[in-house]
């Protein structure tokens, strides 16, 4: 996993198991590495995870289970819940990006549904 | 704990530190980062107890570094083995010297260093060197870690690999290790503490993780910002 240097690493490694959880290649139940084997393989300071695990703990995401390891708590409606959070994120970044470069909201429905569509042959569509 | 109190060196004419204070707490990977010349590796002598500063104190764990020599593991810039040593000639050197020597972490660092104990120091490539020099630091149970550039003049794939040790080899909660350098990019995701340092003076420091928030940039953005706007009040 490469992470963006710019962001706290500890808030990447959430989204990153969030996006798991929400695309349910991590599933309630499913064991994930320890800490100290996730900050090897993803090369981060082993503190840096420590703190990521103890906030996925504090949002009930995962549960540590003495001398058993790390297991996904997260079931379908937390699931849910997180799908909502993170694509309204995406969305609303989305929205404002394309607002500072001025385009007009009805602008950016119309320039979206044509991204969206698949292009008919021979159809030209101009893009602006 | 590490404690600079109002610290100064010179060397002749050269000012190396101008009253600095700081402290490193156990339990945290440091870097000491700045251009060729700022003062990290006098940070590094003056911890280990090799030189003193002309003025103010620098403590460990409440007493002056000399005292406490056996609580540090130092790994110097230059090359200090002999080279006509063998690795396990250097490891059986070190291993009579310090008590707190692990021969299991050592076993089980050296393949994973892609390292052998017949090689000669004098005879291997200059990033095997730094890899053996590196495990024989990461080998002793010392509770202060000095890395004094162990990434310089070595290769990209290298200095993964010693990225890797340090990460495999770091005892959590009770080591503390402070790195200095000035190539960033392999370590921004190693450590927790900065501390950004410009002709003997420090002009920035933090946790990685707040100023990357509070900035949204990363240690190298900032690190070109910070010493920027250093060179501009000269």
């Amino acid at each position: 996993m490469d992470f963006d240097n710019s962001q706290p690493i500890y808030m990447q490694i959430i989204d990153e198991y969030k996006k798991n959880i929400i695309r349910s290649e991590l599933k309630k139940g499913d064991k994930i590495p320890s800490q100290r084997e996730y900050a090897q393989i993803v090369r981060v300071n082993p503190n840096t995870v420590q703190r990521a695990y103890r906030e996925m703990e504090n949002m009930d995401m995962v549960e540590t289970l003495r001398g058993q390891g790390t297991f996904i708590s997260a079931g379908e409606q937390m699931r849910e819940q997180m799908a909502k959070e993170m694509a309204a994120k995406v969305m609303q970044h989305f929205i404002h990006e394309m607002r500072s470069l001025g385009y007009e909201d009805t602008m950016i429905m119309a320039m979206l549904k044509c991204e969206l569509e698949p292009m008919e042959e021979g159809e030209q569509v101009d893009r602006i | 704990m590490i404690e600079f109190r109002n610290v100064s060196k010179r060397f002749g004419p050269v000012v190396a530190l101008n009253s600095v204070n700081m402290e490193f707490s156990a339990g945290n990977i440091t870097g000491i980062f700045g251009p060729n010349g700022a003062g990290k590796s006098t940070i590094m002598k003056l911890i280990a107890g090799i030189n003193y500063p002309d003025q103010g104190n620098v403590k460990l764990d409440g007493e002056n570094p000399r005292a406490k020599r056996e609580s540090i593991a130092y790994l110097p810039e230059i090359d200090h083995l002999y080279p006509w040593w063998t690795l396990r000639q250097a490891a059986d050197f070190i291993s009579t010297f310090y008590r707190d020597w692990d021969c299991d972490r050592y076993k089980e660092l050296l393949p994973f260093l892609n390292l052998h104990e017949q090689m000669i120091m004098g005879k291997i490539s200059k990033g095997q060197r730094a890899k053996c020099k590196l495990l024989l630091v990461l080998a002793r149970k010392a509770p202060y870690l000095l890395l004094d550039e162990p990434f310089s003049g070595i290769d990209l794939l290298t200095r993964e690999e010693i990225a890797d040790a340090v990460i495999k080899g770091y005892r959590e909660g009770e080591q503390a290790i402070i790195i200095s350098t000035h190539e960033i990019d392999e370590i921004e995701s190693l450590v927790e503490k900065v501390v950004f340092i410009d002709q003997g003076r420090i002009q920035l420091s933090g946790d990685a993780e707040q100023l990357r928030m509070e900035r949204n940039k990363s240690l190298v953005e900032i690190m070109k910002e910070v010493f920027r706007h250093g060179n501009q009040q000269i």
